[in-house]
This record gives structure tokens, sequence and C-alpha cells, in this order.
């Protein structure tokens, strides 16, 4: 029987992104040229969040794309296509200052494919990647700048992330078997 | 008939293509929606100023063309490009082919090569099918014969729901040559699967007999098709497939069934205006209408390059059991 440890509950989880926030804004030297990217699903959502918590703090009007990473993975041969490629939008991201938001950082490989579609759309003068949860277990030299919360996980473990948008509630909770 | 209609979609089994695609005709509805789901996101990479994503890496492909083709050759080739794949094309004159070596030692020679896919057109009904039971590549069906054109009934299908937002209870009437045409056979098949009432408009030597047996209504004239119908989709006179008289002349054909402005404006509401190409103006579609301001024929061939790219994309995931895992990795 698989257990369920709730890792952030729906307060922790504010406060998390409330602290990402302002340290996003640290991070980058203000809000001028900042763009937030959300990786399709859950990290559009937080995306939208953290500009939401950031606009609402500094008065601006932070420029936001969304990016999905599913044609740029290198697993088409062992997991094989996923049945629906999400949304890529983004606006122009010459010069600017992009933070990638993204739910959890695990092997790595996602962050990279990522990396890999930025080049094709322009040219980031510098690029920060954000992560609610880091969970370890890099099979890349691949790390984030802003994370909420680390945790370490064995291969066979789950994080489950929950937004509020698409799940009716704020949590993330992790599944041993 | 084909491999692919031995695939089971259960409730929890997401749906997937099978090796190959050779018709509609073996897909479900659950298939034929994941194909047009998938190539929504690919309209936008034909947009961006690199066209061009990793997904198809390394993955050779073939085009073998046995009949003339344009739009659909190099439609498919855009398509592969855009999706990183190494393209070869052969054409069936100026190769072996015309030497007399069989459809099945050229595609055998091919494979001996290493490719991944072959996208075949071909003059005989059945010919990517044969093909795909006899080579381990996937294999595309790019027109075969009088059977099916599958990858151009989906970007018909994706038109009209571009512009309906849905296909069924949609009623779409295909006027024309019914009996030489792979479009029709497609279509019937695709569109009557995902609910749509479909209608066929011609001249009776130009309708297939027991064509109501596929499920769809006739409509003896054109004026019956423009009074039923929420789209026409108006198929090219098959001149060259013709073997005898059909129908006393073109003018004669253009003066019964041609779409016109003047008949058009009789229908109780816009209809939408599809054609596959090549056009002859002037014969079924008059260039007042095929320029009008309903027509798609144009998105049409720009949604060609999508639903190739969502064909070949998931084509090439391989595994059949893929579907079943992945949703984890990070």
């Amino acid at each position: 029987m698989p257990s369920r440890t709730p890792l952030l509950d729906d307060r922790a989880f504010g406060r998390t992104l409330a602290r990402m926030a302002s340290e996003i804004v640290e991070r980058s030297g203000g809000t001028d040229e900042l763009v937030l990217v959300g990786i399709q699903r859950r990290g559009v959502e937080l995306a939208d969040r953290l500009k939401r918590i950031i606009d609402g703090a500094e008065g601006s009007a932070l420029g936001s794309g969304k990016l999905d990473i599913t044609l740029y993975r290198d697993d088409l041969q062992t997991i094989g296509p996923r049945p629906v490629v999400g949304e890529t939008s983004l606006p122009n991201v010459d010069g600017k200052t992009v933070v990638i938001v993204d739910d959890v950082l695990y092997t790595g490989r996602t962050v990279r494919a990522a990396l890999d579609e930025f080049a094709d759309f322009g040219r980031p003068r510098r690029i920060l990647l954000c992560v609610l949860i880091d969970r370890g277990g890099r099979e890349l030299p691949i790390q984030a700048d802003i994370v909420g919360t680390s945790v370490s996980t064995t291969p066979e473990d789950r994080v489950d992330v929950f937004v509020s948008e698409l799940d009716g509630r704020d949590a993330v909770e992790l599944v041993r078997s | 008939m084909a491999k692919a209609a031995a695939v089971a979609t259960g409730a929890s089994a997401k749906p997937h293509l099978g090796k190959d695609l050779v018709g509609l005709e073996p897909l479900n509805a659950d298939q034929i929606q994941l194909i047009l789901d998938t190539a929504e996101p690919f309209k936008e990479v034909s947009e961006r100023a690199i066209k061009k994503v990793p997904a198809l890496r390394g993955k050779t492909i073939v085009n073998l063309f046995f009949e003339a083709s344009t739009r659909t050759r190099i439609s498919f080739e855009f398509a592969e490009k855009r999706l990183s794949a190494d393209t070869v094309n052969v054409a069936a004159a100026g190769s072996s082919v015309s030497k007399g070596e069989t459809l099945v030692d050229t595609a055998k020679n091919l494979e001996a090569m290493r490719i991944d896919m072959v996208v075949i057109r071909h003059g005989s009904s059945g010919a990517a099918q044969f093909l795909g039971e006899r080579i381990r590549s996937n294999v595309i069906n790019a027109g075969d014969g009088k059977h099916e054109h599958p990858t151009q009934g989906l970007l018909d299908m994706l038109t009209l729901r571009d512009r309906f937002k849905r296909i069924k209870g949609l009623k779409v009437a295909i006027c024309g040559d019914i009996l030489h045409s792979r479009v029709a056979r497609s279509n019937i098949w695709g569109l009557t699967k995902l609910g749509a009432e479909v209608g066929v408009c011609g001249p009776a030597s130009l309708l297939p007999r027991h064509v109501e047996e596929l499920g769809v209504t006739i409509l003896p004239r054109i004026e019956d098709a423009i009074q039923w119908a929420d789209a026409l989709n108006i198929l090219r006179l098959q001149l060259e497939r013709m073997e005898g008289g059909f129908f006393p002349s073109l003018r004669e054909y253009n003066r019964v069934f041609g779409v016109t402005n003047d008949r058009l404006s009789r229908a109780p509401k816009d209809l939408l205006i599809l054609h596959p190409g090549p056009m002859n103006r002037g014969v079924e579609i008059d260039s007042d209408v095929a320029d009008g301001p309903h027509s798609v024929i144009l998105p049409q061939v720009t949604n060609g390059v999508a639903v190739r790219m969502a064909v070949l994309y998931l084509l090439a995931g391989g595994s059949p059991d893929w579907a079943h895992r992945g949703a984890e990795e990070r």
C-alpha cells in the first residue's frame, strides 16, 4: 500500500511561493526585462501565480509565456510520444532575464530540453531555473537557482504536486510505494 | 483489415496508432481524435521563426511516390523536415521501378539501408497495407489507387473542426467524382466515425455502387447538396483514372454539377468550401467560389503539414505500451 506524506499543505504552499517570488526579484536585480516561463503543465500555473505575487508587490507587469518541451525530449524511443502536446507561446526573449518555472526538478532532462528549445526562440541575456520541489536524482549537471523545498527521494518514489487551478487544492505529497 | 484495427483502446489505455497508417477505416474514433488533437500544437511549430523541432532527429524517412504528386509530397517533406527527420524522395520514374523491380523488392532494399519509415503513394489500392505487412518500418499511406488517402481525410476534418469547433452532427457533402476518389473514401470513414453526417453528390456514373452501405446519403443534384449541407468538399474529376465515357463533356459537367456562386446564393446558409486540389477551375468549381470568402482551400494545405507531423510523430513512438508509462519522468 503506497504511503502519502504531505510535504507542503496549502498554507505552506502559499508561503513558499511568496518567498520564491521575492527571491526571483532579488536574483534578477529587479523586474525590468524579467520574463517568467512555465513548463507545461503545472509549471504554467506556478509561473502565473508567481507573476501575480510579483506584479502585486512591485507594481510591475511581467512578461510571461509557456513552454511545452515534449518535442525536445530525448526519450521518444523509450517512452513513446506524449498523447497530447501542450501549447508553446513565448514573448520575445532576446536580451531578457528568463525564469523557467517548473513544479518538480528530478533528472534534469526536462530542463535540458527547455534550454534547447529556448535556443530556437531567441537569445535571453540570462536564464534562471526556479522549481517548487527539488527531489534530487539528477542525471545531468543541472541545478536550480531558486528552490521551494528540497526532499531526498528514491527512484520508486513519486512527488505529486496539486494546484488549485487544475486539482482544486494546493499541496505537495511524497508517495512511497 | 490492417494491424491498427487490432489495437484495443479500453477505458484505461490511451489510444495509439500501431505501426502503420493505411487508412481511416481501420481506426476508431479515439485514434482519429488523437491525431487531430496532436496536430493542434504542430500548427504553431510552422509559425515559428525556426520552424523545426528535434522530435524525429536521426529518423530516416523515404517518400516513395509511384504516382505524380505535388501538394502531398511537399507537405510530407515539410512535415518530416520540421520534425528534424532525414528524408529521401524516390519517384518511380528514374528509379529501379522503371526497370521492373517489384514494390516489395524496392522497399526491402530501402529497408536494408536501415530506414525507419516509408511514405508511399501508389496507383494500386491496398499497396500501403501490402507493404506494411512485409517490412518492419512504419508505413504511411499517401494515397493508394481508389482506396484511401488518410492524411487528406484527416486534414479535411481538422479544417472542418477549426471552423465549426466540432465534427459531430455536421453535414458534409462530398461532391463530384466519388467513384475514383480515395479522398472521398477516407472522408466518409473518418467523418462518420466522428459522428458527422456525410452526403455524396455526383453523376450516377461517378457514384460507387451501393455507396449508401457506407452510411452516406445520396444527393442526386448539386442543388440538393447545397440545400442540405454545412460544408461542401468538392472533388476533382480524375480524368486520368477514367476509362470510358462517364459524362458527356467537361462543359456539360460544369453546367449540371459545377459549384458556382449563383447556386450557392440559393443556400439557406453560408457553406464552407473545401477542395483537396488540384482544382479544375471552371469544371467542378468556379474561380469566384474557390477564391471566395467561405473557401478554406488554402487553410486545408496549411493544416496538411500539421496533420502529417502529428501522424509521423505518433507512429515514430515505437513500442505499443508507451501510453501506460512516462507521466512521471522529470
